[in-house]
């Protein structure tokens, strides 16, 4: 059994009457997240308008996708969730990859489209 | 860190306490964690139908940008890299207050809550302003797909005083493609704002009598679900409908 952690003054224990362990992320935190989105933000920007041939879009996607996982972990609390949470959020994004890779299957397969 | 809706016993029978009953309490739930995962569960289930909603869309630009390259790199340079800039950092600021004012329910401040909320709203009308504008902006240049679409910028961008590759105009329609993806993204993520926004008045109706400063957090938690996710649905379409090949040009 956890330790009630004490990060509120709730005297009455109105919140949490089962004293189930619950976080509270501080402004900290996100502070510091939203600044790391920011310089992200600005580094998609500037990487734009390098030539780095096939490799833009894979920059830009991957800065994309860490910003999202920083949103996801910190500004969506997963980070602190239980496991539950954790794999619902990681069983949609397989969905999504099954999305993509299933109907690209079907089209590179096939050459119609192309000019 | 065991999920409340899997192990609600194990948290019932330690309780020392007489079970204290909240206002908010459904009884068919065991315990108040338990609804409140509950809560958080539904909301995410929600959310990967979203992804599923928008992953259609992206997997359509995915396609006809590898395919028609060469008008997807002209028409996106059409569009304004500070303006999606801007709106990228207004709206990952409005997900910042956001996620403040989670933080404010949670500690049961119910001013700052009313703040934040209002900041978060302030910043998504902002973003939406700018959006009007850029759409407002395409109208006016009639690239908007459809019977009045002109592509004369896209064959002889010279003559506009663009540095582009002129494309043949077979090629240049489309350029349609790219705009019908980017108004259809764009447009389905701003009815997402709206929508957001339309919510976010509600809560701060309902923060200012006092609702959700008694420990009562779950809307605020879920709404900012919705709200992050809307967020992240843009970190990714601003690269990939504004950053198409922007180096200068060096074909």
């Amino acid at each position: 059994m956890t330790q009630p952690e004490q990060h509120l003054h709730d005297p009455a224990n109105v919140t949490n009457p089962e004293h189930a362990s619950h976080h509270i992320v501080t402004p900290r935190v996100y502070a510091a997240v939203f600044a790391t989105l920011l310089a992200c933000t600005a580094l998609t920007v500037f990487a734009a308008d390098i030539n780095l041939g096939v490799f833009n879009p894979i920059i830009a996607l991957a800065i994309a996708c860490f910003k999202g996982v920083i949103v996801i972990l910190f500004f969506m609390h997963v980070k602190y969730q239980s496991r539950l949470i954790k794999v619902t959020v990681g069983a949609g994004f397989f969905m999504f990859l099954v999305l993509v890779t299933m109907t690209l299957s079907d089209y590179i397969s096939r050459a119609w489209g192309l000019w | 860190m065991d999920s409340a809706i899997a192990n609600p016993q194990a948290e019932h029978d330690t309780a020392e306490h007489e079970h204290v009953v909240l206002p908010q309490h459904r009884h068919h739930f065991a315990t108040q964690e338990q609804q409140r995962e509950a809560g958080s569960f539904g909301m995410w289930l929600f959310l990967l139908t979203e992804i599923m909603f928008f992953g259609g869309l992206f997997f359509a630009y995915l396609l006809y940008r590898n395919w028609y390259y060469d008008a997807f790199v002209t028409a996106s340079n059409q569009l304004s890299v500070p303006l999606g800039a801007a709106n990228t950092a207004i709206l990952i600021t409005s997900g910042f207050f956001m996620a403040l004012a989670v933080w404010a329910a949670e500690v049961r401040k119910k001013a700052l809550l009313v703040v934040f909320l209002i900041f978060t709203i302030v910043f998504g009308l902002a973003f939406l302003g700018i959006k009007a504008d850029e759409y407002h902006e395409k109208w006016e240049k009639h690239h908007i797909p459809g019977a009045s679409f002109d592509a004369s910028e896209f064959i002889n961008p010279a003559a506009f005083g663009l540095q582009e590759k002129p494309l043949a105009p077979d090629a240049a329609q489309k350029t349609q493609m790219f705009f019908f993806l980017y108004f259809a993204m764009t447009g389905m993520h701003a009815l997402h704002m709206v929508i957001g926004i339309g919510l976010l008045f509600w809560l701060l109706a309902r923060a200012q009598r006092g609702d959700f400063s008694a420990g009562y957090v779950a809307p605020i938690e879920n709404f900012g679900l919705y709200w992050h996710f809307v967020d992240i649905v843009w970190i990714f379409l601003f690269p990939l409908l504004y950053l198409i090949n922007r180096h200068p040009l060096a074909h």
